[in-house]
């Protein structure tokens, strides 16, 4: 059974043959693309013209997200940008603690059990201006039940008196560097860092492991997908034990599930030596639609967090260098277990000075075992330099860079954390590319939305949240862009073989569009309407919208 | 919120690798006594625990000869804590493992937050024949140096590995490194039980029901003979957190002091040191006012302690 799609233009990224007009499709995989009088040649076939309106890309590859994008989303949003809930509802962004507040409380009043806590992430108490979000705040919500309220970076819990009584933290004499006093001595309600977050996250409704994603997060993360186009994500990273494994790989098994999910296995509570063989063995249980068997090793923390490792001269506003999440033992066993056995490793650095401990270690394990091919990739890699860029491309590593920061946080950085100078040059996609290094750009969703296509306008015009162009020199152009956001984030996950371009021989995934993407403008990529995907030869519509719109702020 | 008395005390270990964590941990379970311990390391992926002390081993939980457990925490180390707390029966003492580049510190703030949990110390372990190196470490330097600063007790460990020579610098250093820290030396881990514990008497008998009297301390045994104990009565009112601070200087030469006190505002008060940590709190119980301290053998000033608790002439030295 063959199908030929017509459609107004389709942008290939495969460079012998960059435009067609015509893409054909044989069990679930590309016969060609090309004038429709070539791909006739392919004998008897149906003539698909839905698309004949539309633009198709590759289905575009989301290189580093969590699936847990997905669970959010049966919480209340209250953050300050308009976000796309995963039934294609626009939340509006709440522009005040006032806004959010509302919002909460209208959440609240739906809830029967008068213990049920009310719970909200998202919150972006910066764009606010000088005021904290306090439990007083919160207890306008509510002074009964607990309220819980996630910040947008995911590191700050602000929680009501009610939730601080059930945490056993309304009291006096707390000493923690996470959690502020009031004049009163009783702590302000806000909750920063995981540690302090935890005595409170399970009575506001946030269980235990926050990044642990469950069967209904991973089908509305599947559908936030379909409706920014991707149709390869890749989940970095959870521990992957055996029952979240089952549930995966029935979940992405259906008929009807629209995504093919990377899953990578993270290096915490065992030792190097399993690690690796616990890779091995996820890597045997891949099928089509899960593919397992890549491992993530956090080196440093955030930089927004103050725990990102920088080398000199550290924190522009003075604070202490960050923390190591991960002992240069641990990492170089892990680097050279995986090297032996060919377990490909993405590792996270944010500080440039725990870049170069990731880049000293992967040169040490290439001494000791070869590998022509092993494509180990810096994730976020937010302050490399060039030099470390240029070490990289030595070393056969990948990077891939998190341009959505500089409109999440570029005025935080530029003012508080590394200062004008790096901020500047953070996420240097230019420089990546000019020295040869393999590219790919990503989200972090939840931590930034999910949509490769903001996240490669962030990348074109860098741009902050108050209109501030973050370093001109590391623009990348928008063909560019949309290469790392295809073929780009294919290569790094070693599936460039099967995705990430519109060919013969792979895969049939292909973004939909409205718009076409060369065409719109560089400053408005951003806007490109995404109708929804092919992925597998299997065609996804974005449902529209539900008729209730969304609760307004 | 508990009462503070039902609150489990938790010794956070830290130091980084190969400075002797593990095998401190093994040592104090092999001398433990009745204490029912309660390990928990951040992972199984080392052997944290001696093959011949383990009697049943899941994929979470070492059971320990003696009533003693062993669990790891991963990424959850609060959510494990809180296990560990609402245990039946409790663990006596919980000895927290932290990894290599943790920050001891930080994280006994953070357990502090735990409603079942106190921090009876942060003890930091320095190998004597490798930490001058690492802490001129490029990457490492700074861990090693803030993992110091944050101890109540720094042990250096592996004393018998370097020479004299050397041994003296590493005290100058750490001193200057960790002024608050008490210093102990030790060999292959070997603390005794009761520096890292207090004396044998149960938690029971000092926080609630039982009585705190003088005679019944056992002295610290130490084949080194790196310690010594004694035991004062203090029958009049004190300042109880002026003398809690005192005793937690580095003038008192202790390394370890529990008692109970009648403070000046007639309450009676516990009170617990540790290194350079000290917590006042309010007592229920019944017990003879007084204190029962741990010292380094020689070092112990006898009577800054007797001037701190306003026994100037009255001292009784067991």
């Amino acid at each position: 059974m063959t199908t030929i799609y017509r459609a107004r233009r389709i942008l290939t990224m495969n460079p012998a043959r960059p435009e067609a007009t015509h893409v054909a499709v044989r069990d679930g995989r590309i016969l060609g693309a090309g004038p429709l009088q070539e791909l006739k040649g392919w004998g008897t076939h149906t003539l698909d013209d839905r698309f004949a309106d539309k633009v198709l890309m590759p289905g575009l590859v989301e290189g580093h997200s969590h699936t847990t994008e997905g669970t959010y989303w049966r919480y209340t949003y209250v953050g300050f940008f308009d976000r796309t809930d995963p039934e294609g509802r626009v939340w509006t962004g709440a522009n005040s603690i006032e806004a959010a507040v509302d919002r909460l409380k209208a959440a609240g009043a739906a809830l029967k059990d008068p213990a049920q806590p009310i719970t909200g992430w998202g919150l972006d108490p910066i764009y606010y201006g000088k005021h904290r979000c306090t439990r007083q705040d919160l207890d306008r919500v509510s002074g009964t039940r607990p309220v819980g309220v996630q910040h947008a970076s995911g590191h700050i819990l602000n929680v009501n008196t009610r939730a601080l009584e059930l945490a056993g933290l309304l009291r006096k004499g707390i000493d923690h560097p996470g959690i502020p006093l009031g004049e009163d001595g009783l702590p302000t309600g806000e909750l920063k860092g995981p540690e302090a977050m935890m005595p409170a996250a399970p009575h506001v409704g946030f269980d235990r492991d926050l990044l642990a994603c469950d069967e209904l997060g991973l089908r509305y993360f599947a559908k936030l997908c379909v409706r920014k186009g991707v149709t390869t994500a890749a989940d970095m990273a959870s521990q992957l034990p055996p029952d979240a494994v089952d549930m995966m790989l029935r979940v992405t098994g259906e008929p009807g599930f629209p995504a093919r999910i990377v899953s990578l296995r993270r290096f915490l509570s065992i030792a190097p030596d399993e690690l690796i063989a616990r890779a091995l063995e996820l890597r045997a249980a891949s099928t089509n639609q899960l593919r397992l068997g890549i491992v993530k090793i956090v080196v440093d923390g955030s930089i927004q967090g103050f725990s990102a490792r920088l080398k000199w001269p550290g924190y522009y506003n003075g604070a202490p260098n960050g923390l190591w999440y991960v002992a240069p033992e641990q990492l170089r066993a892990a680097l050279k277990g995986a090297l032996e056995h060919g377990v490909q490793v993405h590792a996270h650095t944010n500080g440039d000075e725990a870049t170069d401990l990731l880049l000293d270690c992967v040169e040490e394990a290439l001494a000791r075992h070869p590998s022509r091919d092993h494509r180990f990739t810096i994730q976020h890699g937010q302050l490399a330099n060039a030099e470390q860029f240029r070490r990289m491309k030595t070393l056969g590593m990948c990077a891939n860079l998190f341009p959505n920061h500089h409109f999440y946080w570029g005025d935080q950085h530029y003012s508080t954390t590394v200062g004008p100078e790096r901020a500047e040059r953070m996420n240097a996609c230019a420089t990546a590319l000019a020295n040869g290094v393999p590219l790919a750009i990503h989200s972090d969703a939840p931590v930034t939305p999910l949509g490769p296509l903001f996240t490669a306008w962030c990348a074109v015009n860098r741009l902050t949240a108050s209109g501030r162009t973050l370093g001109e020199a590391e623009k990348i152009g928008v063909a560019q862009a949309l290469r790392t956001i295809t073929l780009g984030a294919a290569y790094t996950l070693k599936l460039d073989g099967e995705i990430g371009s519109i060919e013969c021989g792979k895969r049939a995934d292909f973004a939909v569009l409205e718009d076409d993407p060369m065409e719109i403008g560089p400053q408005k990529l951003k806007d490109v309407r995404i109708w929804g995907t092919v992925q597998d030869g299997r065609v996804f519509e974005s449902a529209p919208a539900p008729r209730e719109a969304a609760p307004a702020p | 919120m508990n009462p503070p008395s039902a609150r489990i005390p938790v010794t956070v270990i830290g130091g980084y690798l190969g400075a002797g964590k593990t095998t401190l941990v093994n040592h104090l379970l092999r001398n433990a006594g009745a204490r029912r311990l309660a390990i928990l390391v951040n992972d199984f992926g080392d052997l944290p625990i001696d093959a011949d002390l383990i009697e049943a081993q899941s994929e979470d939980l070492i059971s320990i000869a003696g009533g003693c457990v062993c669990c790891s925490f991963g990424s959850d180390l609060m959510g494990a804590l809180m296990k560990l707390a609402a245990r039946s029966p409790a663990p006596d003492h919980v000895l927290l493992e932290t990894s290599g580049v943790a920050l001891p510190g930080s994280v006994a703030r953070s357990v502090a937050l735990i409603a079942g949990c106190s921090i009876d110390g942060v003890v930091v372990l320095a190998d004597a024949e490798t930490v001058a190196a690492r802490a001129a470490d490029r990457y490492m330097g700074d861990t090693i140096t803030r993992q110091l600063a944050e101890a109540d007790l720094a042990i250096l460990n592996k004393t018998d590995l370097v020479p004299d020579a050397q041994l003296l610098a590493l005290r100058k250093w750490i001193a200057s490194t960790a002024p608050q820290a008490r210093l102990i030396e030790a060999v292959r881990g070997e603390v005794p039980a009761e520096v890292m514990f207090g004396f044998g008497y149960s938690r029971a008998a000092i926080e609630g029901t039982g009585r705190l009297a003088s005679g019944k301390l056992k002295p610290v045994e130490d084949a080194s003979t790196r310690y010594e104990s004694a035991s004062f009565a203090v029958p009049q009112a004190v300042d109880a957190e002026r003398l809690a601070r005192a005793l937690a200087s580095p003038d008192s030469g202790l390394v370890r002091a529990k008692g109970v006190l009648r403070d000046i505002d007639g309450s009676m008060k516990a009170l617990q040191v540790v290194g350079a940590r000290f917590e006042v709190t309010a007592f229920a119980g019944r017990a003879d006012p007084g204190i029962a301290c741990i010292g380094l053998r020689g070092r112990m000033n006898r009577a800054a302690i007797e001037r701190a608790a306003g026994l100037a002439n009255t001292a009784k030295i067991v």
